[in-house]
């Protein structure tokens, strides 16, 4: 697909060596930059979040209740309510941005995106059963999650390798996969007896921040510190592969090593950020072209796509939260985004004849 | 007439007699033979024949509904040369659900009639949006970028439902469970309403049955044997859309009904449109209503929709189907 194809550079003649050395400077440098203003929009995102609301405190009030000061009201409001928000939306962001993005890099195609191919779902399917059948603890139920999400996604991965064509086949077995998993999440929202649970079924169904604790967002926080960095440290090896194999072998990359890792480390993401917070609609889909636009070809899109993942869940759930007439979950809002968008998407590829 | 085709005929014909009887026989209290026929004969004095007019629009629904469903989808794969064609894959079941939603929430529009217009017109436009986006590009319409923009089309139009239930409340309810897809809350009066319009629809697509054979050939082939492709095509989509239109606004977006009947027919009779399309109907309807008994006899005393349980048998099948297609087909 266009957006990550256009990160392999079609050279039309052999340039000379020193401004082929400075272009390739001048791109890191802008990447570098990209990236520090991405960090800096999450930065400034998460701080709004924790300012705006019912009653409006200022960074005077904030910044202290955040490093552990006591404030009469804000303590409670900015401590207790939005603080375990503002987290776990930026690591859910951050976690199906940059899992998102691996998946596209890995498979070569940007259409085949954890939430498109069912590994999402897989995740959901498990979460909501350890849940609301269960009632496991949310340690246990990030544990279930991953399970889920390795078993879909070496169920889609066994299913689609017969033949050529591997990549289309394997997307069309996840969208048949999403199908079936979210009947079984549906199923299991609808008949544990809290039908009328509506935080419970939006956060299965489009992925919400409402009811964020600390203890919902511990599993998160660790497993997006455990696998965020591996998964980074990966990045060079990863883009190499997009040469093909034998060109990555040929420079040194261990192709299997770095595939299982990467794909090991890119469906423990998405099974604890589902687990926390649900399938949150597209953003895994979308940071990837979103980064890969802001980015100049060459180099990896990890970090800008997990920051862009971040950015978007953070200014989703403003909007959904204070800039409408009524309060949406997150996942409804990126959802309503994210679709147009994606269409888009689809339309440009189409147009340019990219093998789809 | 073949003697296999006879033979599937027949087998056809007693699988929609048997999965009806046994929608009327299964549910939460299971009755006997004779309580049946006690009960259509209109005696309901003993308690478990008069269950039996309670399940009978039911089961009249889950027919309808599934013979709907099985012809729709015969003719969207005809009509698009797909064999993907599903009306919940092509996004045009959510399109139905997204236009009667907005009719409930911000026009105040339930009666039945309005609401299966308004399911159909979300339908075409759904449908032909998909179709739109699909088509560009190199290639035409590859089952794959149908299936993808279907998807897309499908995750927006849910969520832009999804926005309007949380915020009206008072509707959430039967939106809610609506959405999931169920036969459970059939009436005759809607059955009065939907049955003329189905059967027209039905008619239409019937009559198209050779047109579809000439146009199985590609579009020039079938010009050269005279059919008139572009009103072939759009007579055929109209009839589908109205199909799976109605038999969404009836029932909820129930997926692969539409997808897997059709290959399973063809598998047994070939690919001649003339057998396609009605045996689609029956087998459809044989589907539906089985998929509703089960979902009644596995987990009593609560149910299970129908529309889970054809998921969840309709996605395996779905996926060998996709393990089958050449390569170059994709």
């Amino acid at each position: 697909m266009s957006a990550i194809d256009r990160a392999v550079p079609v050279r039309p003649a052999p340039a000379p060596a020193r401004s082929l050395a400075r272009g390739r400077a001048a791109r890191g440098r802008r990447r570098i930059l990209v990236t520090a203003g991405l960090g800096l929009l999450v930065l400034v995102l998460a701080v709004v979040s924790l300012m705006v609301g019912r009653t409006f405190y200022g960074l005077d009030v904030v910044i202290p209740v955040v490093f552990g000061a006591e404030v009469d009201g804000a303590t409670f409001t900015v401590g207790t309510l939005r603080l375990p928000r503002m987290v776990l939306g930026l690591f859910a962001g951050f976690a199906f941005g940059l899992a998102g993005v691996t998946f596209q890099t890995m498979l070569r195609n940007a259409l085949a995106s954890p939430d498109v191919i069912g590994i999402t779902s897989g995740a959901g399917a498990a979460a909501t059963f350890a849940i609301m059948v269960l009632h496991l603890s949310e340690q246990l139920t990030a544990l279930f999650a991953i399970t889920g999400a390795l078993v879909v996604a070496v169920g889609i991965y066994l299913l689609s390798r017969r033949g050529g064509a591997v990549g289309t086949r394997l997307i069309l077995i996840g969208i048949g996969v999403a199908a079936m998993l979210d009947a079984v999440i549906a199923y299991v929202t609808v008949h544990t007896g809290s039908f009328w649970d509506q935080a419970a079924l939006m956060r299965w169904f489009t992925g919400s921040l409402n009811g964020a604790t600390w203890s919902l967002g511990l599993p998160l926080i660790v497993g997006v510190a455990v696998l965020a960095p591996l998964l980074l440290a990966l990045g060079r090896d990863l883009g190499l592969l997009r040469l093909g194999d034998d060109a990555a072998s040929a420079l040194g990359v261990r192709v299997g090593r770095t595939r299982l890792l990467a794909i090991l480390a890119a469906v423990g993401l998405i099974a604890v950020a589902t687990a926390a917070t649900g399938p949150i609609a597209f953003v895994a889909f979308l940071a990837g072209p979103i980064a890969s636009h802001l980015v100049k070809p060459g180099g990896s899109l990890l970090l800008p796509a997990a920051f862009v993942g971040a950015a978007l869940v953070l200014a989703a759930d403003l909007v959904g939260q204070w800039l409408l007439p009524s309060k949406l979950p997150v996942g409804v809002i990126t959802g309503i985004i994210g679709a147009p968008y994606l269409l888009l998407l689809l339309i440009s590829t189409n147009r340019k004849g990219a093998t789809l | 007439m073949s003697g296999s085709q006879l033979l599937w005929t027949l087998v056809a014909a007693a699988a929609l007699v048997a999965t009806a009887a046994a929608s009327i026989a299964f549910g939460s209290r299971d009755v006997g033979l004779d309580d049946v026929l006690a009960g259509l004969g209109g005696r309901t004095e003993d308690l478990d024949a008069a269950v039996v007019p309670e399940r009978l629009p039911r089961t009249v629904l889950a027919v309808v509904v599934g013979a709907a469903l099985g012809l729709g989808g015969a003719l969207l794969q005809g009509v698009t040369r797909n064999p993907l064609g599903d009306p919940a894959l092509l996004g045009i079941s959510s399109g139905a659900a997204f236009a009667v939603v907005v009719g409930i929430t911000f026009f105040g529009i339930g009666g039945p009639f309005t609401t299966m217009g308004l399911a159909t017109i979300g339908a075409a436009g759904a449908g032909a949006f998909v179709y739109a986006v699909g088509s560009l590009g190199r290639g035409g319409p590859t089952p794959l970028k149908l299936a993808l923009s279907g998807a897309v089309t499908a995750a927006a139009f849910t969520s832009l439902v999804t926005a309007m239930v949380l915020t009206h409340p008072d509707v959430s309810h039967a939106v809610g469970l609506w959405q999931i897809g169920g036969v459970g809350g059939a009436s005759w009066e809607q059955l009065a309403i939907a049955g003329p319009v189905l059967g027209a629809a039905g008619l239409l697509g019937l009559l198209l049955a050779r047109p579809l054979n000439s146009l199985a050939l590609g579009d020039d082939l079938a010009a050269g044997l005279g059919e008139r492709v572009r009103r072939v095509r759009l007579l055929g989509s109209l009839a589908a859309v109205v199909l799976c239109g109605v038999a969404t606004a009836l029932a909820g977006p129930i997926a692969f009904v539409g997808l897997v009947v059709p290959h399973a027919v063809r598998l047994c009779f070939g690919s001649d449109h003339r057998w396609l399309l009605p045996i689609s109907a029956v087998a459809g309807a044989v589907l539906l209503t089985a998929a509703d008994v089960l979902g009644r006899v596995v987990a009593r005393p609560a149910e299970i929709e129908v529309g889970i349980v054809t998921a969840l048998l309709g996605a395996p099948i779905f996926i060998v189907i996709v393990r089958r297609m050449k390569a170059r087909g994709i």
